[in-house]
């Protein structure tokens, strides 16, 4: 050994005078738990080989066997996924049925109760139910609220873990808790046979057959008047024309994140007749020429994924849809991504952030590419409308100005809430009186015309025709997926904004200023005292001109509305 | 979109657009002043939108547009001053004023944000304020402020989309939206790089530097006086800004803070040395007194750095200078200038290195003089010098842009050229092919869609198997091979006997990967190949760059955009220093020393004798001092106790020399050896240019004075050479540079004038206001025949296998936050704090096999000598190898690395040595006090 080396005797001095400082035993940042990537390892191991846009559907699987998204599993998927941290962190949070667990934090209870408390099921005395069964639980059960469920015509509703039902009271739900009910119960549904036997996949095989061509059906629809029944009344017509200019490959995608608070139509149509979508969808992804057809479908619809699940594996099996050409892809608790584009970025397997426009996603949607968007309802009756003509569906309107069936929501203080097919442009008091009137005791006040974001009218706006545009639009109200929320003298307007507000701010994605901040503020200003009216106004004048999408330019409906026609409410 | 001139109305005037320009880019070239936030507009930053508050009315439309994002379309109206899109802007800023920290305790008083809110006039918010997150002061460089963060997104986008580090996410949602690290961890315990890129976009003070913040998080953005310059790191040659602060107490003015500046290799970014790493500068162990040794006393690396008066005694420059230049006087005199020989150091600028070549040349009477280069690249310069005739990069990192495919072997950019690696991850998310190649797993594995971890030393065979599969399937370019090249013909025949399946066990790549990545490679439209020490530091690592080229030109993959060779260069003027001749066997621009021609001009040019015949390299020269042959030194910034190979035995040397002369600007490790120190400046206190890998050269400027009566290098070999009987009288750097242009035709239309004006010029420069050639040789190579030379290799075995008695395989190289031998980051608070101690990475499996812990110690031994150190569990490290920066003198990797030298590049085998490793007793080493 030689004199000037550190190992003989003499310790060199270290520079710096810092010194004090331990050095790390391992890279930066948290180390990889080997254990718990060999889980994400064998987890993943059928889903080979992995794709981006899938990442949500991974966390899915984690949070369906584990229970919650344990830091360790969400690191293991990152790395098999080589996938910086943040980015799987920044979806799996954004998303509220994910449970993300971090090192030395409690696993969530192993039975969630979800109780809806958005505005028919609150108005029917969900907070009570909250209340009640946080006073009293066991150990096992966790009690959290959640935004609307689509079950509103059986307000109120709750969740026992994938378990939606409605007429929920804290007795009925202690019992399925303890008894571990949380399998969803399937609905009785029409099954493929009996919708051949009445003509079904007939108009699909024809198209394929040749017998019409694209311009021609698009041409069928714009007679039959078909709109977007999302909410937007966009001519689908019209959509399939702008994404057939536009070069392939494309893209159908089918939104079915049904979350505007008071709508259920599409889950009913689910469940009732699965293969009239179907078909409906196969006739637009044809329409297209669509290389792949995915289906969003909300989280809270997890027994008509169970069919949707079977009854496109029996298409596929049939030979009526190429094996692999249905997406089918689970939503995960978040309101925003019925907003389209945001929807895509979920399908992309990120945050659900709405995108700017344009450009429009029918040029650059899904995967950059262009993509047709239809709601359930809306390629619904597209195999109707072509085996019926769309003279028969135009004329299933209110004249010449309000085209075609409308598969109204109905919900709240009445005797018999339900979906109700009317023609379009009818208006709330024929509604009501469709519903059986009024729920005893309660007196017509007021109504929300299109869920939470078509703001609040008095009961003396009730033979406005409820249809896009028209006299509604010069209200600045709008009747979007037609989800009518009938309220009564029993119902404070300032708790009914108010409700809706919060519902926006726990839904706003959190992309923009106005509609990040401006829903926070908005809901402290309104829950005490009079409301500072010049503010509100100030506010929501900036929420509606400057936010990125429509939930933010539309929360202050209910806010708007409110002050100018149910004043004595909140001065 | 591109080229389209579109014509719309902008606040009443008619106005154009150009090139996919948005609204808000239209406006400004207009003169019209919109606020934004989340819009940074700086070069690598995608418009995101979100802030809204850039708003401006587009008649026709329901809603208002965010300018940032929104481009114009013909005939469009736009109002950008009207009431409503004003109204919009300034509730916006009032929305995120009601949850900002109040003026007086704001962590930036001088954020945009507060600019913007200024200006239109919103002091106050009338919205109920919401919880304030906590800070997170858990990184030594950078405070966490989020009460003040307005969830822009500019950081996540700086930390992913423009530095491409990943750490930062938007996450949560809505109102609870909140910047994370990772999984929402503190900053300091994330796998945060600490590039800073965050706190230079971030608009409110939300990220700041700690160095300008106090305990309660208050603080300013700003500087008394800005001085541009380049970083002092790495090869990238990052441009940067100094913010010069006084300190109230001492009246001495300081860097406060360093943030990018827009040069052409980085483009704003920085690495966490680059920003963070400036504070050595004014450590208490900097030299301000030039030292003469005390007699009797042994020379070795026995004293603290921070008080060199133990062994050395105070003496005043003409004392000092006087005593250096004797003693080199006496050698000389006595035994010939070859008694003599100088280290000069990449770390210096242009024109010192040259001076200091030219003292040792003419003022010594020798060419034996060196610098690290030989450590670094020195056998990629032979290959490259062999066969295309230039020793530099034929394109810039930032060719890439326009690559299909790119390949990184033997380098860890990530640590070791971090803004370069940006550009490279960068093209890979664009779609570009990488195609890592290297024993050792790497942080751009993430990124590579090709990761080959081959074994260790066996890069001839992976890259001969690689050219077979090229020749067999040919799948070469034979029209470039034809008008650009020579040996093909004989190259091909060589290769014949490398099959893929035959190499398959040698380098442990499946033949089918090594196919694949050929065919990859050979078919793409624009290819490049990057390489580091990986690949020259092996005494066959002239070979390895061998087959690089040949790879390169059998397949016409350089002279074009986006194709090249390109050694990524170590030291910030690792370029220029060689450029300026600190090799022995060249004069400035690798003119060879025996050349008659040559001699002749720089004799006339000199007005001097020179040696006909080459000097000898590093680590020659420390033989030749064992040898007697070598008995004086001057050695200039660089630091061989450390750095050299078998540090033991160059100690030895070092401490054998009759008289050695130091100058530094610390007691570096070498400097404990020495006779005589010169204290000298530190780069942020002088004038000089630098060459990066990029072959730009750049201004370096000083922004503060020295401490205590340390000199600028230049002035003090100026000095020595006076002493040595030279009438030197330069004036400064430029007058040097001046005479550089004269013995430098690389040079050519680059003059100080321009540097001082333009920042930077890349070599060669064809015309005065050129900026420089980015891709040469697209014609011809500088050879005597203008073609490039394929040179087949034969695959070699590393130097010193492992065996029964040293079973592991060490490698050595650098992190992130240390530099070379340590002695400027060590003394830097952020990059000690990060990396503290040394460490040898090492694979579980081999922990587990040892049985021991993350975190034990162990004693490491090879052949030549032996340390202890503590173990960091690292996977990237292959099992059956270890890995050990050498920047660490508690645990000096050195001391246990073989000398033995390429035969070519007379460089060292770092890459590649025989150690045992055991379990050290008495665990872990308190760290030396």
């Amino acid at each position: 050994m030689n004199k000037h080396a550190s190992s003989d005797g003499f310790k060199p001095i270290r520079p710096g005078r810092g010194g004090k400082g331990k050095g790390r035993a391992f890279p930066k940042g948290r180390v990889l738990d080997v254990a718990a990537h060999d889980d994400i390892i064998a987890l993943l191991a059928p889903h080979q080989p992995l794709q981006r846009d899938m990442l949500i559907e991974y966390l899915h699987l984690i949070q369906d066997k584990w229970g919650c998204l344990a830091a360790g599993h969400l690191h293991g998927l990152a790395e098999e996924m080589r996938l910086p941290q943040a980015e799987v962190f920044e979806v799996a949070t954004f998303y509220h049925h994910f449970d993300v667990v971090k090192e030395g934090e409690e696993m969530p209870a192993e039975i969630t109760i979800r109780v809806c408390d958005s505005l028919s099921c609150e108005m029917a005395g969900a907070q009570e139910i909250i209340k009640a069964l946080g006073a009293n639980k066991p150990d096992n059960v966790r009690v959290v609220h959640g935004p609307c469920m689509g079950l509103c015509d059986v307000a109120p509703a709750a969740a026992v873990g994938h378990n939606y039902v409605g007429n929920v009271s804290v007795e009925k739900l202690q019992i399925m808790a303890r008894k571990a009910e949380t399998k969803p119960q399937m609905p009785d549904y029409q099954p493929l046979d009996a919708y051949r036997a009445e003509g079904g996949y007939k108009q699909l095989e024809a198209l394929r057959g040749g017998s019409k061509s694209p311009d021609d059906v698009i041409q069928t629809l714009l007679d039959a008047g078909l709109k977007g029944l999302g909410g937007a009344g966009f001519p689908s017509g019209q959509k399939w024309k702008f994404v057939r200019a536009g070069q392939g490959p494309r893209y159908l995608c089918i939104n079915g994140d049904e979350g505007e608070p008071g709508t259920f139509k599409d889950r009913y149509y689910l469940h009732a007749r699965p293969h009239q979508f179907l078909e409906g969808m196969l006739i637009a992804a044809w329409g297209v020429d669509a290389s792949a057809a995915y289906i969003y479908l909300r989280d809270e619809y997890p027994a008509a994924r169970q069919v949707l699940l079977d009854e496109i594996a029996r298409l596929e099996a049939e030979g009526i849809a190429p094996k692999g050409f249905i997406h089918l892809r689970r939503g995960a608790g978040a309101y925003i991504c019925g907003e389209e584009s945001a929807m895509i970025e979920s399908l992309e397997g990120k945050r659900g952030l709405p995108r700017h426009r344009p450009p429009y996603v029918a040029q650059v949607g899904l995967f950059d590419r262009p993509t047709l968007v239809h709601n359930i309802e809306t390629v619904y009756w597209m195999p109707k409308i072509l085996a019926e003509g769309p003279e028969w569906f135009a004329s299933q309107g209110k004249g010449d100005a309000h085209k075609g069936p409308r598969s109204y929501s109905v919900s709240g203080r009445l005797k018999k809430p339900g979906v109700v097919l009317a023609p379009a442009g009818s208006t709330v008091n024929e509604l009501i009186e469709m519903c059986g009137g009024m729920a005893d005791g309660h007196r017509f006040k007021g109504y929300l015309p299109g869920g939470a974001s078509g703001g609040i009218l008095p009961a003396s706006k009730g033979d406005i025709p409820l249809d896009f545009g028209g006299e509604l639009a010069k209200l600045g109200c709008f009747v979007g997926s037609h989800a009518v929320v009938v309220l009564s003298d029993k119902d404070s307007m300032r708790d009914a904004a108010v409700n809706l507000l919060k519902f926006f701010e726990d839904e706003s994605c959190g992309q923009c200023t106005p509609c990040r901040v401006g829903c926070e503020k908005a809901v402290k200003l309104m829950q005490d005292g009079p409301w500072d009216e010049a503010l509100l106004t100030e506010l929501t004048r900036t929420m509606a001109d400057a936010s990125i999408c429509g939930l933010g330019q539309a929360a202050p409906n209910p806010i708007r509305t409110v002050m100018t026609h149910f004043k004595e409410d909140v001065s | 979109m591109s080229g389209k001139t579109i014509k719309f109305t902008l606040d009443g005037r008619e106005v154009e657009a150009r090139d996919g320009e948005t609204i808000w880019q239209v406006a400004k070239r207009e003169g019209t002043s919109i606020p934004h936030l989340c819009w940074r507009d700086e070069p690598g930053y995608r418009a995101d939108g979100n802030c809204r508050a850039c708003m401006v009315e587009i008649e026709g439309e329901r809603v208002l547009a965010a300018s940032c994002v929104r481009k114009p379309a013909d005939g469009m109206v736009v109002n950008s001053q009207n009431e409503r899109a004003s109204t919009a802007r300034k509730m916006v800023i009032e929305l995120l004023m009601a949850d900002q920290p109040a003026r007086e305790d704001a962590h930036d008083q001088q954020s945009s944000f507060f600019k913007w809110a200024d200006a239109m006039e919103v002091d106050v918010s009338r919205f109920p304020r919401d919880d304030s997150p906590k800070a997170d002061v858990s990184h030594p460089a950078m405070a966490v402020n989020l009460d003040a963060c307005i969830h822009c997104n500019l950081c996540v986008r700086a930390c992913r989309e423009v530095q491409v580090n990943d750490v930062i996410g938007m996450a949560f949602r809505g109102p609870h939206e909140k910047i994370v690290f990772d999984f929402d961890d503190p900053m300091g315990a994330s796998t945060c790089v600490a590039c800073g890129e965050c706190v230079q976009a971030c608009p409110t003070g939300a990220l700041m530097p700690k160095s300008i913040v106090d305990e309660d998080g208050r603080g300013t953005r700003g500087a008394e006086r800005e001085v541009d310059s380049v970083c002092p790191y790495c090869g990238v040659g990052c441009q940067i800004t100094y913010n010069i602060r006084t300190d109230e107490k001492t009246g001495n003015e300081y860097i406060a803070y360093v943030e990018g500046k827009g040069g052409p290799a980085n483009e704003n970014r920085l690495c966490v040395k680059g920003r963070f790493g400036f504070d050595y500068v004014a450590s208490p162990e900097r030299l301000t007194k030039p030292l003469i040794r005390k007699p009797g006393l042994e020379k070795g690396i026995n004293m603290d750095p921070l008080n060199p008066h133990t062994h050395f005694r105070e003496a005043t420059w003409e004392e000092a200078l006087e005593f250096a230049s004797k003693g080199l006087r006496d050698i000389r005199d006595a035994h010939g200038g070859n008694a003599l020989a100088g280290f000069g150091s990449a770390k210096c600028s242009n024109e010192e290195a040259y001076i200091f070549q030219k003292l040792v040349r003419t003022g010594f009477g020798t060419n034996n003089v060196d610098h690290c280069t030989r450590l670094c690249h020195a056998s990629s310069v032979a290959a490259l010098m062999e066969t295309i005739g230039s020793g530099a990069v034929t394109a810039p990192f930032t060719a890439v842009k326009d690559s299909d495919v790119i390949v990184v072997i033997g380098a860890n950019p990530t640590e070791n050229h971090p803004v370069a690696a940006t550009y490279f991850k960068q093209a890979a998310k664009r779609g570009a092919e990488l195609i890592i190649m290297d024993p050792r797993g790497t942080a751009m594995k993430r990124y590579a869609s090709h990761m080959l971890q081959f074994k260790n030393g066996a890069d001839v065979s992976l890259l001969n198997a690689m050219m077979n599969v090229i020749v067999e399937e040919k799948l070469y370019d034979q029209q470039y091979i034809q008008a650009h090249s020579e040996g093909f013909d004989k190259l091909k025949e060589h290769l014949k006997k490398f099959k893929p399946e035959d190499m398959e066990k040698l380098c442990g790549i499946s033949a089918e990967e090594i196919r694949t990545v050929a065919r990859k490679y050979a078919t793409a439209n624009a290819a490049i190949i990057f390489w580091g020490m990986g690949v020259s530091q092996h005494t066959h690592g002239t070979d390895n760059a061998r087959c690089l080229i040949s790879l390169a030109l059998m397949c016409g993959q350089t002279g074009r955009a986006g194709t090249g060779l390109h050694p990524l260069r170590g030291q910030n003027n690792v370029q220029g220093a060689s450029d300026a001749g600190l090799i022995p066997m060249v004069f400035p621009d690798y003119s060879k020393v025996g050349d008659p021609k040559n001699l002749e001009k720089f004799e006339k040019l000199w007005d001097a004798k020179l040696d006909p015949n080459p000097g000898l390299t590093v680590v020659e020269i420390m033989d030749a001092v064992h040898n007697d042959k070598i008995k004086g030194m001057y050695i200039m910034g660089e630091n061989p106790a450390m750095s050299d190979p078998d540090a033991n035995h160059a100690r030895d040397a070092l401490a054998k020399l009759e008289h050695l002369v130091v100058q530094d600007i610390f007691l570096t490790e070498t400097a404990m050896f020495a006779d005589v120190i010169l204290p000298a400046t530190a780069w942020a206190e002088k004038d000089g240019t630098v060459s990066n890998t990029n072959r730009q050269v750049q201004m370096g400027r000083k922004a503060i004075n020295p401490p205590g009566e340390a000199r600028d290098d230049w002035w003090i070999t100026q000095e020595i050479a006076r002493g040595m009987g030279l009438n030197w009288k330069y004036s400064g750097p430029a007058d040097v540079f001046a005479e550089m242009k004269l013995a430098m035709p690389s040079l050519d239309n680059i003059t100080w004038d321009r540097l001082i004006t333009e920042d930077v010029v890349a070599y060669p420069c064809p015309a005065p206001d050129h900026p420089g050639m980015d891709i040469v040789f697209a014609d011809r190579f500088p050879t005597a025949t203008g073609l490039g030379k394929m040179v087949p290799a034969e695959v070699l075995p590393p130097d010193e296998l492992p065996d029964a008695e040293y079973p592991y395989i060490l490698s050595t190289g650098r992190q992130l936050e240390h530099w070379h031998t340590g002695s400027m980051t060590r003394r830097s608070y952020v990059l000690d704090a990060v990396n503290p101690e040394p460490v040898v990475q090492m694979n579980s499996r081999d922990i587990l096999k040892l049985g021991i812990k993350p975190g034990d110690m162990v004693r490491i031994a090879s052949r030549r000598g032996e340390i202890e150190i503590m173990v960091r569990q690292d996977n990237q490290v292959p099992a059956g190898a270890v890995f050990i920066p050498f920047a660490f003198v508690e645990a000096a990797a050195n001391e246990l690395t073989n000398p033995k030298l390429d035969p070519f590049g007379k460089i060292p085998e770092f890459k590649f040595c025989a150690v045992k490793v055991e379990p050290a007793a008495g665990g872990r080493m308190e760290a030396a006090e």
